[in-house]
């Protein structure tokens, strides 16, 4: 196993460039989280770590050997794609098998590998059917099964889960985490969804239009993002961010909590509640005719009504930024 | 559709029926004539009830052919005929589905170009450029070859641009797995695109084989000895001047024989061809 090591990544398509420079260094056995909007270069990245983008500047090396120059199938990788990808003609063992098939690997081992795969990802009763014969959960582990048993360096999922329906998707999200405990090999994961990175990733990395805005473990990042996209991105609903002495005030709608006229820091006109059961999200903007949106996460128990709420937050919780580069400023 | 109006019900009937007879009663008739004596079809009106000589003229024409006009046995034909129609249909095959392969997984200078310059041809059927493809044929010593009576009709504009349509739809991540798991473009061409174009590949061979077998002009002009002709020449080849001087019992039974093989591919590969030419296998 080994880590990956990005060295200020550049990518362009003639004119137009699409990464601005990423660097971060991914220790042996880190699952790292590429999270951002569609359009950040997020998959774009992580293409060019498997060898199908060229790399336009910088370096990229895994287990310290750069890669940029090698093909996908020398850098020791296995990438599981969005939309499975497996070979429609081929049973779910000759898809598991084929990489290895090529490679020249003996049959007794790649039987091994893939009875050992399919034990993993229990789908030792389907190694005979054709991808067309599985439910979408199942093909996903197809896909899975084959970068396994390839035993590589580095996994690479791009967007894996988008596929499929939301239950089924905290249940692969589970057997993710479990697979990682598991085999321990450093991976790389792409997502626009924010649960996902939080409940996945060891270390995220927030992109956008091409940057990194922060790298860093998922509750660091929230409780310190470091710029005001990085704030609005993570957490739903999103930081509010109020104009304050020439600087933006980031404070997020669960520390808001209702209180007496007398106390209020802010006062929100409410115009939209939606009571989620175990809390109430209230929406509207503030009194003082500012058209700031704000959101606020109540108590379930707390009396939600069109109208006036007056609102306070603890200093502790109070996030600044400069309004001008979104930077965050301060601690 | 559930209806229930009698009379419209008959009036489709009667156009099908209709449409059955004038497609099916000449080949019929065809049929009828090949089993008689020749005296027999010389009457007016002639017997529309199957007569008796139907081996001996079939064997006749199988063996050694009509005693007017050509005297080239059908049997020899008929071998022609199939290594022309096999030749092409396979010929055409193997080159546009590499030059389709060519076109939607490789990037090289002018790759636009070629793409519309082959597309273009499809505008060039052979009759066009019948003249300057016979002298250039003839030049190169080909007249009465198979080589001649094949290589002309084998680049194909409509089966590449068909495998390129159908490559397109091959979602591009297929590829990316595939270059993941080690597989270099061949090695990916044989082991994912082949077995995923199959069905295509058969629609394709129907098509071509009947295409093949069909061919009349391109063979007429580059076929001058008897032993090169292929069934549907040497039917033409069997009439000879005036009527009443014709074998057209024997004539008629070569032409029954030069539809049976087309049928036949027609009927063997009726499941594959419907399949590749509605559905697609992803």
């Amino acid at each position: 196993m080994a880590g990956v090591s990005l060295r200020n990544v550049l990518k362009s398509y003639g004119e137009l460039q699409v990464i601005h420079g990423v660097s971060m260094e991914i220790a042996d056995g880190e699952f790292i989280v590429i999270l951002g909007p569609s359009g950040c270069g997020k998959s774009t990245l992580l293409r060019m770590v498997a060898g199908l983008e060229v790399i336009s500047g910088g370096q990229i090396a895994i287990g310290g050997r750069v890669v940029n120059e090698l093909e996908p199938k020398d850098r020791d990788i296995a990438m599981v794609f969005q939309n499975y990808a497996l070979y429609p003609h081929m049973s779910v063992y000759e898809n598991m098998a084929y990489g290895l098939r090529i490679r020249g690997l003996p049959k007794s081992e790649i039987d091994a590998r893939v009875q050992k795969a399919a034990g993993i990802l229990e789908l030792g009763q389907y190694l005979e059917r054709k991808p067309r014969a599985l439910s979408g959960g199942q093909r996903q582990r197809v896909a899975m099964g084959r970068a396994i048993v390839r035993e590589p360096q580095v996994f690479l999922f791009d967007e894996p889960l988008s596929n499929l329906d939301a239950k089924l998707r905290v249940q692969m999200r589970g057997e993710l985490q479990a697979l990682h405990r598991r085999l321990g090999t450093t991976s790389l994961f792409v997502t626009h969804d924010q649960v996902e990175a939080m409940t996945l990733a060891q270390r995220m990395i927030v992109m956008n239009a091409g940057r990194a805005e922060q790298i860093g473990a998922p509750l660091e990042v929230y409780a310190r993002p470091a710029t005001t996209f990085v704030a609005s991105f993570i957490g739903s609903p999103p930081m509010n961010l109020i104009p304050k002495d020439g600087k933006l005030l980031g404070v997020r709608p669960e520390h808001l909590e209702p209180c007496s006229p007398a106390d209020a820091m802010l006062t929100i006109e409410l115009d939209l509640i939606e009571p989620l059961g175990s809390d109430t999200l209230v929406y509207g903007h503030i009194a003082d005719g500012q058209s700031v949106r704000l959101a606020a996460r109540l108590h379930a128990s707390a009396p939600a009504q069109a109208g006036k709420l007056p609102v306070r937050y603890a200093p502790q919780h109070v996030h600044w930024f400069d309004p001008v580069t979104g930077k965050r400023i301060g601690p | 559709m559930v209806e229930n109006r009698p009379f419209l019900t008959f009036l489709a009937h009667a156009i099908l029926i209709l449409g059955v007879v004038v497609i099916a009663f000449p080949v019929y008739v065809t049929f009828v004539a090949s089993t008689l004596r020749l005296e027999e079809i010389m009457q007016a009106p002639m017997p529309l009830l199957p007569g008796d000589q139907l081996l001996e003229n079939y064997s006749q024409v199988l063996t050694a052919g009509s005693t007017k006009g050509s005297r080239a046995a059908v049997g020899a034909m008929l071998v022609n005929s199939t290594i022309m129609a096999l030749a092409i249909a396979i010929g055409k095959i193997a080159i546009s589905i590499i030059s389709a392969f060519a076109i939607v997984y490789f990037r090289f200078p002018l790759r636009m170009t070629f793409f519309w310059m082959i597309f273009i041809t499809l505008m060039l059927p052979v009759e066009v450029r019948i003249i300057p493809t016979f002298q250039v044929i003839a030049d190169l010593g080909m007249l009465n070859s198979y080589a001649g009576l094949t290589v002309p009709l084998i680049a194909s504009a409509t089966a590449t641009f068909l495998f390129r349509q159908f490559f397109m739809t091959v979602p591009d991540e297929l590829a990316e797995a595939a270059r993941v798991d080690g597989a270099g473009p061949m090695r990916f061409f044989l082991d994912v695109l082949l077995p995923l174009s199959k069905t295509s590949i058969a629609a394709l061979f129907v098509i071509q084989f009947i295409y093949g077998w069909n061919q009349y002009l391109w063979p007429l002009l580059i076929t001058t000895d008897e032993s090169m002709y292929t069934t549907v020449i040497g039917i033409k080849r069997m009439i000879v001047g005036s009527d009443a001087a014709n074998e057209w019992n024997l004539i008629m039974a070569t032409a029954m024989l030069a539809m049976l093989p087309p049928a036949l591919v027609v009927i063997l590969m009726q499941k594959w061809f419907v399949k590749g030419l509605v559905e697609t296998e992803k």
